[in-house]
């Protein structure tokens, strides 16, 4: 039985450096994140990259301009949410809609699996058909070794196919957050 | 009352003319029609929608191209739905980019509701606090000369709220069509490479 790995580096398990090399090698220069536990490896390896501009942001449809305005300017970015904060993103996204602006989330599911907030269920329950109806084109991340090319497919479509995509990383690949409980 | 305080639509185009290679974000509503009615220009981006998206779109670009001044044009109700930007920019401190608030206290395209400019929120006041290195009240065609400085020489970020009237003006409008705003715009600062992913 596969126990719970953790996020060292260099392991198999070390999905957050795939998703950091998939951004790498498909040149994304400006990553902005609302942080999210799952995405804390991922954020410190991006701040420790001299060739990644790392914003952090106050509300994540801050990343959705900042991502438009990357684009005006010749670069690419990635945005980093938990799921709680697709809900905020709704009416910015008409940038991509309208604009044709690539936008690439990466997004840490919560309220999917067993989720010991309530508050979190509601909006974590409504995160893909709401990106369905905001446009947003979801690819779902179940399994650590998959990281590197599920980020590069959604890398792909967002930036060569000038759409709205978000990877979904499913809140048992991160691990339950607890606050101490046994699980 | 509304007499003694500047004129949009003179102090836009005070700030746009001879505006060199600027790059320009205009927040949706009045401000961009000010931009507009100044001059229709491929490196303006001027916004249909997104309310609050100016600055941090402005911030993208600004990081985008370093070596570029990147100015954004938006109203006190834009700038106040993305009151957080002010915080996430700040903490970038882009030295390329200067942000313009155009603060008539109002709604402008919505029936001329008073915004919280109106009952005493001092935007100036907020970007300081967020640690913008400079942000002044604009309220003379006198300071007008030194707005443009900063903009086009100043160490940013730089946050300029600017006092103007109410009055209404003539609807100036800019192309609607996104895809055409976005393309004009890469083409025009990126040349050939606009065409690359």
């Amino acid at each position: 039985m596969r126990r719970k790995t953790g996020t060292s580096p260099g392991t198999a398990a070390d999905w957050p450096g795939a998703i950091h090399r998939a951004l790498k090698s498909h040149r994304v220069s400006q990553v902005s994140y609302v942080p999210d536990a799952g995405h804390k490896r991922l954020i410190e390896l991006c701040h420790a990259d001299k060739s990644m501009k790392t914003v952090p942001l106050t509300t994540e449809e801050e990343g959705i301009g900042l991502a438009a305005g990357a684009w005006l300017g010749g670069e690419r970015a990635a945005l980093l949410m938990q799921s709680s904060g697709v809900g905020n993103c709704g009416n910015a996204l008409t940038l991509a809609s309208n604009c044709g602006f690539p936008l690439l989330m990466i997004v840490t599911m919560r309220g999917e699996w067993g989720e010991f907030n309530p508050w979190q269920i509601p909006m974590g329950q409504a995160t893909p058909d709401a990106l369905r109806l905001g446009g947003v084109r979801t690819l779902r991340l179940a399994r650590a070794e998959d990281a590197l090319e599920t980020t590069v497919a959604a890398a792909k479509l967002a930036f060569e196919g000038y759409g709205a995509v978000a990877v979904l990383i499913a809140q048992r690949l991160i691990g339950t957050k607890s606050f101490g409980e046994t699980p | 009352m509304s007499g003694a305080k500047l004129d949009r639509r003179e102090v836009v185009r005070a700030l746009l003319e001879r505006r060199g290679d600027l790059l320009v974000v205009a927040g949706l509503g009045s401000s961009a029609w000010d931009c507009t009615a100044a001059g229709d220009h491929p490196l303006t981006f001027p916004l249909w929608g997104a309310m609050g998206s100016a600055c941090t779109i402005g911030l993208g670009l600004a990081l985008a191209q370093p070596r570029r001044r990147v100015l954004v044009v938006t109203g006190d109700g834009e700038m106040l739905m993305g009151l957080g930007s002010l915080a996430t920019v700040a903490a970038q401190r882009p030295g390329n980019l200067a942000i313009v608030v155009l603060d008539n206290e109002r709604y402008g395209e919505t029936g001329m509701q008073r915004t919280h400019t109106a009952y005493g929120t001092d935007l100036a006041a907020v970007a300081l606090a967020c640690g913008f290195g400079k942000a002044e009240i604009v309220r003379g065609t006198a300071q007008l000369a030194g707005v443009r400085s900063g903009i086009h020489r100043g160490k940013g970020p730089l946050f300029y709220q600017v006092k103007i009237g109410s009055d209404p003006v003539p609807l100036v409008l800019p192309p609607r069509d996104g895809a055409l705003l976005k393309h004009r715009f890469r083409a025009a600062l990126l040349g050939s490479k606009a065409a690359e992913a």
